[in-house]
């Protein structure tokens, strides 16, 4: 019961704050509305019971890569807003009446197919070796997903080369 | 009923209004404390030595007019102080001023909460107080306050990295990332781990000062380049909502360093038994004492390092710190494997 | 309707995805489309976790934190990209971001 009223305040409120993100005017608003929606996404893991995901959640993108968003928009300080030439041939009704089509089949195939008896495509817990959610996830990354893990180390080794060499003026 | 809902919401309530108390006193300590290196007195007029002077400040900051500047976005504008405000508060929440203690015949720990992730929370809340100071600056739309919060920012982010790191060795050490895991771990071994990471605890002091905007890391305000800093354009209590917030991170920086480091609320030398006599001093005294040392050494610092210059700071950031804080890591992993 | 299963989460998470869809779709200001991918990515995320909750596993949450690296690179070289170009053109409208070399 509780549980209902939070999971459905929390998504009207996602969905809320990531329709006011892509239709708000200013650049700066938008950003900080991208802020709290994932602060809510951060509550939908804890209420999913992933909370090393929630902390990294606002660590990462709360507190990292929206801050670099928020850098940038201010350094492209705009004169004119991107905007205000709109291309005629645009057709943004068309647009929003096909992504609405799409979400309904969407939701459609998700509904029909979990009102069948589903089965676990692989055994669920074997992870019982350790206890605690943190724990868990790093047993994962260290033993099976070590090659995953090292190559995204190496990726964003090279993204952060990537962005230096970018943005510099001149090396 | 009464465990669940009616103790923690006292033990929030106690908290809050103890920190507000404290962050109000330790503005007119930080006077007292450099009027008397600088062989002055200090506030004196407003009760005996001055001690109601946060009061008078108080007043004086509510009564004030609050200046909305003409051309500034109102709503990020008023957001702003709150959101470097809240972040510093509920950091609160996981800290550990105590172990479990009997009180009217129930046991009831000395922190709001334990949860595993402890450590993580403080370091992804606190990495949310950057957002207040950009906004304030960019809502002003003003030229110095502009510049001054991208430094802030820029700065916090920096140093942000080397102590996250030095965290990263602390938690090799422990082996949790639960606040009472962390001290609790600190009793078994015998030691605060202030003697096993010396190298971590420097960098996480300096990141601190950097990360609080504390002399001599204090460029977003360098009055002399800046005016005022980010908080040029604000008046009356949503300035004092900033001023206050700096203070509550440098309370939030000596208590986290204390926890980690010092032993949260364990005596000196809890390995030695000869000393067991200081456990008559109760738990949540010495980790008020540890972290009043903290403050005063804050306190301390300001009143006698020059600042910094900015490419300075930066460089001391990212070529010194960081580098030093990964190695740390690597010595702390290797040393833990072969022993 | 009052008990919470797997399927909500992913109704939700399909909304939220049709969200960043449409932001990529309708606005032409380079940042807001960045942003809406981001918003895409947490849709994927929200899957994920929601399925690693229905196993009972945290192999679903070990691929999250895969994707948040990947936004995470994705974030620093894309918003190094958008600053480069809008020092050669001063604007970030992807309707002027129309040739491959100048």
């Amino acid at each position: 019961m509780a549980e209902a009223f939070v999971f459905y305040g929390l998504a009207a409120l996602i969905l809320g704050f990531a329709v006011l993100v892509i239709s708000t005017r200013n650049t700066v608003h938008s950003v900080l509305y991208l802020v709290v929606n994932f602060l809510l996404v951060a509550m939908l893991y804890v209420m999913l019971g992933a909370e090393f995901l929630a902390a990294i959640q606002v660590l990462v993108y709360a507190g990292g890569i929206v801050v670099l968003y928020l850098f940038v928009v201010m350094l492209v300080n705009l004169k004119r807003p991107p905007e205000t030439h709109q291309d005629p041939r645009r057709q943004t009704r068309l647009g929003l009446a096909l992504a609405g089509a799409v979400l309904a089949e969407l939701v459609a195939i998700i509904v029909y197919s979990s009102t069948g008896e589903s089965v676990p495509a692989a055994a669920p817990a074997e992870a019982g070796m350790v206890e605690g959610n943190v724990e868990q996830i790093g047993m994962l990354l260290y033993t099976n997903y070590l090659i995953p893990f090292e190559v995204a180390s190496v990726l964003l080794l090279v993204a952060m080369i990537g962005a230096i060499v970018l943005a510099k003026r001149e090396l | 009923m009464v465990d669940t809902i009616v103790i923690p919401l006292l033990k929030i309530a106690i908290l809050l209004n103890a920190v507000l108390v404290a962050v109000s006193y330790l503005v007119l300590l930080e006077r007292k404390v450099i009027a008397f290196v600088q062989s002055r007195l200090g506030p004196m007029r407003v009760g005996p030595h001055g001690v109601l002077q946060p009061i008078a400040d108080a007043v004086k900051l509510m009564t004030k007019e609050d200046i909305t500047p003409a051309r500034a976005d109102r709503w990020v504008f008023t957001a702003a102080p709150i959101m470097v405000m809240v972040p510093a508060l509920i950091v609160f929440a996981v800290i550990p001023f105590g172990p479990e203690v009997e009180l009217f015949g129930r046991s009831v720990p000395l922190y709001i909460t334990d949860i595993n992730i402890g450590l993580l929370y403080i370091v992804s809340v606190a990495s949310l107080g950057v957002y207040g100071i950009i906004l304030g600056g960019w809502a002003s739309n003003s030229k110095y306050p502009l510049l001054s919060s991208l430094r802030a920012s820029a700065q916090l982010i920096s140093y942000e990295v080397a102590v996250t790191m030095t965290l990263v060795s602390l938690v090799l050490m422990a082996g949790t990332l639960s606040m009472v895991g962390i001290v609790e771990s600190q009793r078994d071994a015998g030691l605060w781990f202030v003697f096993a990471q010396p190298v971590a605890f420097a960098i996480f002091f300096i990141g601190g000062l950097a990360e609080t905007n504390r002399a001599p890391f204090d460029m977003p305000e360098a009055e002399q380049e800046l005016t005022g800093g980010f908080h040029t354009e604000y008046s009356g209590m949503r300035f004092a909502l900033f001023f206050l917030a700096e203070y509550a991170n440098m309370i939030v920086i000596s208590s986290v360093a204390t926890t980690l480091f010092l032993g949260g609320w364990l005596r000196p030398f809890p390995g030695v038994e000869g000393l067991a006599f200081l456990d008559l001093i109760p738990a949540w005294i010495w980790f008020v004492l540890k972290t009043f040392v903290f403050l005063y050494v804050f306190l301390w610092i300001r009143a006698t390092l020059p600042r910094y210059r900015y490419d300075q700071l930066m460089r001391l950031g990212w070529k010194v710190l960081i580098p030093i804080a990964i190695g740390n890591v690597i010595v702390t992993g290797v040393a833990k494997v072969l022993l | 309707m009052l008990e919470i299963t797997t399927t909500h989460y992913l109704v939700l998470s399909a909304a939220l995805f049709m969200i960043g869809v449409i932001g990529v779709m309708v606005r032409r200001n380079i940042i807001i489309i960045f942003m809406s991918i981001e918003l895409m990515l947490n849709a994927v995320n929200v899957n994920l976790v929601a399925f690693s909750q229905q196993w009972q596993h945290v192999v679903g949450q070990v691929f999250a934190v895969f994707v948040i690296a990947v936004a995470a690179a994705e974030a620093a070289v894309g918003l190094g990209i958008i600053l480069a170009f809008y020092r050669n053109k001063e604007t970030v409208n992807i309707d002027e971001m129309n040739v491959m070399r100048w």
